[in-house]
């Protein structure tokens, strides 16, 4: 169930954080015990507990005293913040220079965008918008 | 230590067997122990089972010897893959384990025999080879002793039996965590259970590591040949491969963030080696491939 590759800790700790960023795991939900991961992925029980430990770390989850971890305040807002910096890094830079490779300009590029399903024509998002034609500099 | 193995040495007639061991086990924690056919793996699990003596060295377990040792010895439960039960029925030989072992779960032994489809009632010697496996397992997981050796558990057992295995192991691990020691070459399959990895061969200990040191220790590289050499250049690497103007090859050590951002540039194809793969090499430099080395 799990891939090679990354280490299986951190993809653990990646889903759950995938879940609380989706809101699946809203704050003040129970996080899954080191057993139940461990059970239902078919790894060692350490392994899922170092996965959990990354979000511990993060302060994305937070333990209580003999009932078990949950997930704390504000951790999807911050989950969200982090990943929106990322975003230009990991998908817009790529993108781009994938885009100049292939001789795709700039406008061309950006409609492409526009028009591509699921994109968002909603003004709230100007600023993602903005952010991420920042990171076009063909 | 829960074991403790020091310079231990195993004669047969004209055969090492084991050559000057030195490893402990320390628990709760699942280990593999892998290794070849005929690498030591099981004269070694043997030898602390006290099933067989050593030529020179010491075994510990709980600091004292297990040799001859009903104290000790009922602390631990070895499960072989040749197993043999004396001759009576499948429910005898659990009452048995059950008068020996002072942490027998009855109920649990009960819940695994369904689990694996074992009628109480039939004499062992008319079990399959299968089924003599699966009562091992039972009796293996239903002692919940404090050491649990298990020697290629599994001769004749199809994947769903195993995948069975795998699942209660985890089940009894997590409420009751404990010593296990697992030999076995099916290494893919247990790969994700394990947190420490011994592998043994030709009877010496070739690698001991955690099973994240080991999966993250080496590293596929692919992409267009120039691009690969520019990467891998001054490092060890093996198993080049070319097609086209495309190339693999395998570099050895942990890559850190600057080397995944260089082979990000570079359009690299990077894909770590699976456990089972990081074995299949190890047994093969011991057995005198070399290495091939780039000039930086």
């Amino acid at each position: 169930m799990l891939d090679e590759g990354a280490p299986i800790f951190s993809q653990i700790a990646d889903r759950l954080a995938d879940e609380i960023a989706e809101g699946t795991l809203a704050e003040g939900d129970q996080v899954p015990s080191t057993n139940e991961l461990a059970a239902f992925y078919r790894i060692n029980p350490a392994t899922a507990a170092k996965g959990i430990n990354v979000l511990t770390d993060n302060g994305l989850v937070e333990k209580r005293r003999g009932v078990g971890m949950f997930v704390s305040a504000g951790a999807r807002e911050r989950l969200l913040d982090e990943r929106r910096k990322r975003f230009a890094q990991r998908y817009v830079e790529p993108m781009v220079a994938e885009a100049a490779r292939l001789r795709i300009d700039t406008e061309a590029l950006l409609s492409m965008v526009r028009e591509s399903k699921g994109a968002q024509s909603d003004v709230a998002h100007a600023d993602e918008l903005a952010h991420m034609q920042e990171g076009i500099t063909i | 230590m829960t074991i403790s193995v020091t310079g231990l040495t195993r004669r047969y007639r004209d055969q090492l067997a084991l050559d000057d061991v030195t490893v402990d086990f320390e628990g709760p924690s699942i280990t593999g122990l892998l290794g070849r056919n005929g690498a030591g793996k099981s004269t070694l699990m043997r030898i602390i089972a006290n099933q067989e003596f050593a030529s020179k060295g010491s075994v510990r377990v709980f600091g004292a010897s297990p040799v001859e040792n009903d104290a000790i010895l009922r602390r631990m439960v070895f499960v072989r893959e040749d197993q043999v039960f004396p001759d009576f029925k499948v429910q005898h030989a659990l009452r048995a384990a059950s008068w020996f072992y002072p942490n027998w779960n009855g109920e649990l032994a009960e819940a695994l025999l369904r689990d694996f489809d074992l009628p109480p009632n039939r004499a062992i010697k008319k079990l399959s080879r299968g089924m003599r496996s699966a009562l091992g397992i039972v009796v293996g997981l239903a002692a919940q002793a404090e050491i649990t050796l298990f020697d290629e558990p599994y001769a004749g057992l199809d994947a769903v039996a195993r995948r069975m295995f795998y699942d209660r192991l985890l089940a009894s691990y997590a409420a009751n965590p404990s010593t296990v020691v697992l030999s076995t070459h099916l290494i893919d399959e247990v790969a994700d259970l394990l947190e420490r990895v011994v592998m043994i061969d030709h009877g010496r200990i070739v690698l001991d590591a955690t099973a994240d040191e080991v999966r993250g220790s080496a590293t596929t590289v692919s992409g267009p040949i120039a691009a690969v050499e520019e990467f891998v250049a001054g490092r060890r690497t093996w198993d080049r491969r070319r097609i086209a103007s495309q190339e693999s090859v395998v570099v050895d050590g942990t890559l850190d963030d600057a080397d995944w951002a260089r082979a990000r540039e570079l359009r690299l194809n990077l894909e770590a080696l699976s456990l089972q793969q990081v074995m299949v090499h190890a047994a093969g430099e011991t057995s005198g491939d070399v290495h091939e080395r780039t000039s930086a």
